[in-house]
């Protein structure tokens, strides 16, 4: 028999759903292995096991195209709610998948920097057993249904990524990675305090029989859901409201990011682009089931609109604090910020249907791409000068050309020029606002234009004279960063860049297990007028415009106007800072959860 | 509730209910580390006595080993290493009026949602107890946590080896390969050898007991495992034995064995039971035991190298943060 033959079975057929565990499994195995291995068999089974978990990830995602309907596994046997089941849809193929290649790109790219000849015996093993750890809780978050299941991966996952900040020991990282844990663990108590809620109100933790329970599906076949006893109703609200001020907190949505900057800024760079890319994602998709599958009807309910402003909010903020920043990498911690704003631009607009759901889901792989490559970028950067202060990074782009050029690629992803996943993000966002929802549109197209200008800002250092001989200006001599270790950041940035090329029938998977979607249709449309000269210039003429600006501002000289300019984003830069303080995250924290009470009552 | 022996069982709920919440009141308002972290370890064990008068003995054997005994072992060490606290600015006083009525907004919130919850509770007791043969188990909670709910004990556990592997990544990398030193505190006194002479073989009895009961009555590996790390550590403090160095293969084997046996028999339930982390009949109840076992044995490593904090250098009992 020939192995398509052999395979049939699972990619096609009766036991597709097989492939779901070893997902889980697969990762777990290898974590605890690893430790026998010692430091330098650790990074050989890392490696080996990421590239057969994207071949996993691959044969799933081509078994639930298969089937054309989620795959359900109940592990041991036992059935929801007694046992606990995972289940595949299209969203969570796609966070797999995404997850399973970023992981293995990073990790090929790390492979050197994270050797035992380079970093230790102690940075290797917990490196490369971290990495297991965050692919097993990402992957136990993806395939979840069970929301104490999802508690443990969501633990796992944290557990893995905050001693990610700290491997190198420094004092500001081991204060960052506190920081981390401290909000994080603050999260995980409240989503765990709602999760409970749940189980005592509904006698099971299966999303699925919640939602049901709550007259999700009773509505959608037209049944009165006044049946469902409005007391207990109104306590899951509650409850879920609990869980998401928890999971906000994890994925930091602006204004609950005091950790998020000291902690991408401070990472390994290879860490960085993790954390950044994928960390973030695994609470945002979790909100993601939270609001879009438990809940049965998120129209109604005003709590929609309050997560749309707080993104807002932060797509804005994020931005204008990315163009302030001093230091490279945290210039590219502040855009993941507004980036992970525009995630929750879904939830006001998931209401009208599935452009919506898509223009996210897109996201999340457009800015995970992008953003894996930037914060490896920033990290060739950092190995070759010592240091990613960029008023003394003049003229880096003479010494690092491809560097430069690569990080222009992914940083355009994110400005959102066609053809990139970022254009199609703001375009099927655009759609689902319609004509009235203008405003929505008006903070994407800010926001564009605001990365568009933290990108001419660091152009316009590249490109400008290298200062004479002092420390930190010219490159280490002895530095390595050769042209190789531009492959994975190259791919990272030219995947985010020319997402909009795929083939529209490829998005088709988003679709799977979720009703009024049609993302391959809607992507179809917006690619099919993306490149007409009408079109793309009037996206990219105004980026060019703001983009010139920015760098007539940094190579000119010093006039009133631009010290006005620089003492209003000090000004601004102050206000940030209040934001980050413990005080002040505390009560704001305690707010957001007020307020997403107040609007999920009647 | 019917099945109380005695009427006045109830009034005893009262002075413990009101001891819970002084306590709890008392332990936000203290300002001083050491304190706390004693308050906070009467508070375990209260909370335990909470659990036993709600006949959750499982709950309260693992809250009185963990929360108020381990734990407060961890952060009396904790608070000993820190001294004593910098003084930082009170805050303004909007600030405090603020912060003081969001939480009693949030605590009006929350009790207004739990005094909604449905009496009697939904729950799966019944499904646990028409299932519960199956396992061949006595313990409903055994069952659930080995066999209905096996993939959240199993990640759980890998959870506890991670965070020792997490642990001995603080430690600067001239220690990497030594011993963990945090329970060197000065010379033992000769009360504290005699106990960790006397204490030990008694513990270990104990700690089979509570894992072999585990499987019928009350009791498990996670609290098998706690007092089995106890006595280790009791036995480091009066420095009768010591940490192994984080190189040891025999300790990384004794961290792993619990998880990595439990998802190999997992496993091997794809092709005996046609389920992962299901069990074939008949081979149930052993396959139990020996997942239990071994777990027993690693949660007792993981929970004595975490009380026993990073590998250190001869004569640092702080790891160096000076680094970077």
């Amino acid at each position: 028999m020939s192995l398509p033959e052999v395979l049939a079975p699972w990619l096609d057929g009766p036991r597709a759903a097989e492939l779901l565990f070893p997902l889980l499994a697969l990762p777990v195995l290898a974590l605890l292995l690893a430790p026998l291995l010692g430091a330098r068999g650790a990074r050989l089974l890392t490696l080996a096991t990421l590239l057969l978990g994207l071949g996993l990830a691959l044969a799933a995602a081509a078994a639930l195209t298969a089937a054309d309907a989620p795959l359900v596994y109940a592990l041991g046997g036992w059935a929801a709610p007694l046992g606990v089941v995972l289940q595949l849809d299209g969203p969570a193929a796609l966070m797999l998948l995404l997850t399973a290649f970023v992981l293995s790109a990073v990790g090929l790219h790390a492979a050197r920097d994270f050797g035992v000849a380079a970093v230790g015996r102690r940075a290797t093993l917990a490196f490369w057993m971290l990495l297991l750890g965050v692919w097993a809780g990402l992957n136990g978050l993806f395939l979840g249904r069970d929301l104490f299941n999802l508690y443990v991966a969501i633990e796992v996952l944290t557990f893995s990524a905050v001693p990610l900040v700290c491997l190198k020991g420094g004092a500001g990282q081991l204060t960052a990675a506190f920081r981390y844990l401290l909000f994080a663990l603050l999260g995980s108590a409240l989503y765990l305090l709602g999760a409970g809620l749940m189980l005592g109100l509904h006698g099971t933790l299966d999303i699925g029989q919640i939602a049901e329970r709550l007259g999700g599906l009773m509505m959608a076949e037209g049944v009165d859901p006044a049946a469902a006893d409005e007391s207990v109703r109104m306590a899951s609200l509650v409850a879920v409201a609990l869980m998401s001020t928890g999971l906000l907190a994890k994925t930091a949505l602006m204004p609950l990011h005091l950790w998020l900057p000291p902690a991408h800024g401070g990472a390994p760079a290879p860490a960085s682009a993790v954390l950044s890319a994928l960390v973030v994602k695994g609470s945002f998709f979790l909100l993601f089931r939270l609001w879009l599958d438990l809940v049965p009807d998120l129209r109604a309910l005003d709590v929609g609109l309050l997560l749309g402003v707080l993104g807002a909010f932060a797509i804005l903020l994020g931005n204008a604090m990315a163009l302030m920043q001093e230091r490279l990498k945290l210039l590219v911690a502040y855009s993941t910020l507004a980036q992970l704003g525009y995630l929750f631009l879904l939830f006001p607009l998931a209401g009208a249907g599935g452009p919506a759901v898509t223009a996210a889901l897109v996201q999340v792989v457009s800015h995970a791409l992008a953003k894996a490559a930037l914060f490896l970028l920033a990290g060739r950067v950092l190995a070759a000068f010592g240091h990613d202060r960029l008023p003394r990074l003049d003229g880096f782009g003479r010494a690092l050309p491809g560097t430069l050029l690569v990080l222009l690629l992914a940083g355009l992803a994110l400005v959102g020029l066609p053809p990139s996943g970022g254009y199609l993000v703001k375009t099927l966002y655009g759609q689902a606002a319609g004509a009235d929802a203008w405003w929505w549109r008006l903070v994407l197209d800010l926001g564009g234009l605001l990365s568009a200008a933290y990108l001419a800002r660091i152009l316009a250092v590249a490109l400008r004279p290298p200062a004479p001989a002092a420390p930190g200006t010219t490159p280490k001599a002895g530095s390595r960063v050769g042209t190789l270790g531009l492959l994975v950041p190259g791919l990272l940035a030219l995947g985010a860049l020319l997402l909009g090329l795929l083939p529209p029938s490829l998005f088709a998977l988003l679709d799977i297990g979720r009703a009024d979607m049609g993302s391959a249709t809607a992507v179809a449309e917006v690619m099919r007028t993306a490149l007409t000269p009408a079109v793309f210039w009037s996206s990219t003429g105004p980026v060019l415009v703001v983009a010139l600006a920015v760098m007539l501002f940094h190579i000119g000289g010093d006039s009133a106007w631009q010290r006005g300019i620089g003492a209003a984003g000090r000004e601004l830069a102050g206000i940030e800072g209040d934001l980050r303080e413990w005080r002040v995250a505390g009560a704001l924290l305690l707010m957001i959860f007020l307020a997403q009470v107040l609007a999920v009552l009647p | 509730m019917p099945d109380l022996p005695l009427p006045d069982a109830r009034f005893a709920d009262i002075p413990l209910g009101l001891a819970l919440l002084v306590l709890a009141l008392w332990l936000i308002a203290t300002r001083r580390d050491r304190s706390a972290v004693i308050g906070f370890t009467a508070y375990g064990l209260l909370v335990a006595v909470v659990w036993v008068r709600l006949g959750a003995i499982d709950v309260a054997l693992t809250e009185a080993a963990l929360g108020g005994g381990l734990m407060g072992l961890l952060l009396l060490t904790a608070a000993a290493r820190l001294g004593e606290p910098r003084g930082q600015p009170a805050p303004p006083m909007f600030m405090r009026l603020l912060v003081g009525l969001l939480c009693v907004g949030v605590t009006g919130v929350l009790a207004v949602v739990v005094l909604s919850l449905p009496t009697p509770a939904p729950n799966l007791v019944a499904a646990v107890a028409e299932h519960q043969h199956t396992t061949e188990l006595g313990n409903p909670v055994a069952a659930v946590l080995v066999a209905f709910r096996a993939v959240d004990t199993l990640l759980e556990s890998v959870v506890l080896a991670l965070a020792v592997i997490v642990l001995w990544s603080f430690a600067p990398d001239a220690a990497w390969g030594e011993r963990p030193r945090t329970l060197e505190l000065g010379t033992p006194g000769p009360a504290l050898v005699l106990l960790a002479r006397l204490l030990p073989p008694l513990g270990l009895v104990v700690g089979v007991h509570l894992f072999w009961a585990g499987a019928d009555d009350p009791g498990g590996p996670f609290q098998a495992g706690a007092v089995l790390a106890a006595m280790a550590t009791l036995m480091w403090l009066a420095r009768l034995g010591a940490p192994p160095p984080v190189q040891s293969r025999l300790t990384r084997v004794g961290l792993v064995v619990g998880p990595l046996v439990f998802l190999l028999i997992g496993l091997a339930g794809v092709v005996a039971a046609d389920a992962f982390l299901g069990y074939p009949e008949g081979l149930t109840k052993p396959l139990i035991l020996i997942i239990e076992a071994v777990k027993t044995l690693s949660v007792a490593v993981a929970l004595a190298l975490l009380v026993a904090g990073p590998p250190a250098l001869p004569g640092n009992h702080l790891p160096s943060r000076a680094a970077s």
